[in-house]
């Protein structure tokens, strides 16, 4: 059901947050037995939190500390150059945020962590700042929420929930480190922010 | 949606606080890419930076092509030093003919006052001011706030003593604009010859006691700008006698207090080589510090190129994240 103008909707609350990376957790655990050669790579800015969770996650599962990197995509976005509102959807970043990448990428299973996998253009800027670290092995990606509406040929490998969305609907993701609450809400296209470059943590 | 204007950055005038810790922030963010194995991002791929100089300069020039290179843009540097032709007319023939190739930014050097404006006017580009005669060196400012809290970890109340040659200084111009924006402690300290009448209009206070550099937690040296100064006109009654009363030495400095200088450096007279040479210097700290934040320029021109939208979009919306 598509929401209407400025109403909003819980898609997922604190607790199903809290299950959802859990399972993400265990996926990647199932899918990487030799797990000292993964590193969880957020994406600025709620990738990174989304990230030390799951790390948290396998920690008390398996007792290995995974390293957590974090990428800012700023400087590898597709849309420099480009009249405001052109594109946007791979919106405007005010601040821009370190990329912190510790742990060697080279031949290592990199995966990505980020919340909402909408176009994939943000994704793919992330992928090409990795490689400017290093050659990963792999590279896979683990999102929160997919809500569909892909323009690039990028699929997550790891995913939280499946959002089916009009286009002109936002996801709106809230976590306690950034926001102070942790949930994911569907707000209507008649959302105050809805004609202008997203609003903090939407997509 | 307000009047969308093309975005330049002619002197500190043209930022506002935001936009300045905006782009600190930015160039902080590039740290990390001057100093990987790979030192370039692909954000300005494609795009054009004419770099047309008609002053010498060293690290101004050096860092505005390096800067643009790390962003991956195409560079054309210009260097038009010495012309005789009518500076307008030839100003603007080249400006015109620069302006065919399209260039996304053009960042010039010119000895005359206005140039930069000038060149806004005559081409299709954005325009960065790399110093426009004894007037605006916006980038000069910005790099020594990012250097003074990358050594003090603050701007605000930071207490600055720039001493010298404030009357023909470009730098002096920007940084009392820039650092009184940004909300640092300004005194100006020289000869009463070189320092410009009703500058306290700027919220500067003037000291013509060399003693006033104590108080100070950086000394900002400026340089004699010999070339700047008309053959006859007595600034100063003998260099030797300048540094003697002026010159920034050892023993003029308390431990704790920092050093600054744009460069070139005349040592020996505005500074002693031994402070030049000292812990206290910060003086290859503003030079690192020019690539990453000329990088973060070129970089802010680029991604909020017009000046209307850009102002509605902050009112709208505190923050907004990538999709």
């Amino acid at each position: 059901m598509p929401v209407s103008a400025s109403e909003s909707r819980v898609l997922l609350d604190a607790d199903q947050i809290r299950r959802t990376l859990a399972r993400i957790g265990s996926e990647i655990v199932e899918r990487h037995p030799d797990l000292d050669r993964v590193h969880l790579v957020g994406i600025r800015s709620r990738g990174v939190p989304l990230a030390e969770r799951i790390r948290d996650r396998i920690l008390e599962t398996t007792g290995l500390a995974v390293p957590v990197g974090a990428v800012d995509i700023s400087f590898y976005r597709d849309d420099v150059g480009l009249r405001p509102g052109a594109d946007d959807r791979i919106a405007d970043h005010p601040v821009v945020g370190e990329t912190v990448l510790d742990a060697p990428v080279e031949d290592a299973v990199i995966v990505l962590v980020d919340d909402v996998l909408y176009t994939g253009r943000t994704v793919r800027a992330a992928i090409d700042a990795v490689f400017d670290y290093g050659r990963p092995a792999v590279v896979q990606l683990a999102v929160l929420a997919d809500r569909g509406h892909r323009e690039l040929p990028i699929r997550a490998d790891f995913v939280g929930k499946n959002l089916p969305t009009q286009e002109t609907e936002r996801v709106r993701v809230r976590l306690v480190e950034t926001d102070g609450v942790d949930e994911v809400l569907l707000v209507g296209a008649g959302d105050d922010t809805g004609d202008f470059p997203l609003g903090a943590g939407e997509a | 949606m307000g009047i969308a204007t093309r975005r330049h950055l002619l002197g500190m005038g043209d930022l506002d606080p935001a936009d300045v810790e905006r782009i600190l922030e930015t160039a902080a963010g590039f740290e990390d890419v001057v100093e990987r194995d790979v030192k370039k991002v692909p954000t300005l791929r494609g795009r054009t930076v004419v770099n047309l100089f008609y002053e010498s300069s060293t690290r101004t020039s050096s860092s505005f092509e390096l800067a643009a290179k790390r962003l991956s843009a195409d560079t054309v540097s210009v260097k038009a030093a010495g012309s005789s032709v009518d500076k307008g007319e030839s100003l603007k023939d080249t400006i015109r003919t620069l302006n065919a190739y399209r260039p996304n930014i053009i960042v010039i050097r010119h000895p005359h006052i206005g140039a930069a404006q000038l060149t806004a006017r005559w081409s299709d580009a954005h325009v960065v001011n790399a110093g426009d005669g004894k007037h605006q060196h916006p980038t000069q400012c910005l790099l020594d706030l990012y250097a003074i809290r990358k050594r003090l970890g603050r701007l605000r109340d930071v207490k600055v003593a720039i001493v010298g040659d404030v009357l023909h200084s470009r730098v002096a111009r920007s940084n009392i604009e820039g650092f009184r924006m940004m909300g640092l402690d300004v005194t100006l300290v020289g000869p009463p010859a070189l320092i410009p009448p009703g500058i306290e209009a700027t919220g500067a206070r003037v000291a013509d006691d060399p003693a006033a550099m104590a108080e100070a937690d950086v000394v900002y040296v400026l340089r004699m700008q010999h070339e700047r100064m008309e053959p006859g006109q007595n600034f100063v009654p003998t260099l030797r006698e300048y540094a003697r009363v002026w010159g920034v030495s050892g023993r003029r400095l308390r431990p704790g207090q920092i050093v600054m200088h744009p460069g070139p450096m005349n040592r020996g007279v505005e500074i002693a080589p031994d402070v030049a040479d000292s812990g206290a210097s910060l003086v290859e700290h503003q030079v690192e510090a020019g690539l990453v934040v000329r990088m973060a320029v070129l970089y802010d021109l680029m991604t909020r190129p017009t000046i209307g939208e850009v102002i509605d979009l902050r009112e709208r919306t505190g923050e907004w994240g990538a999709a």
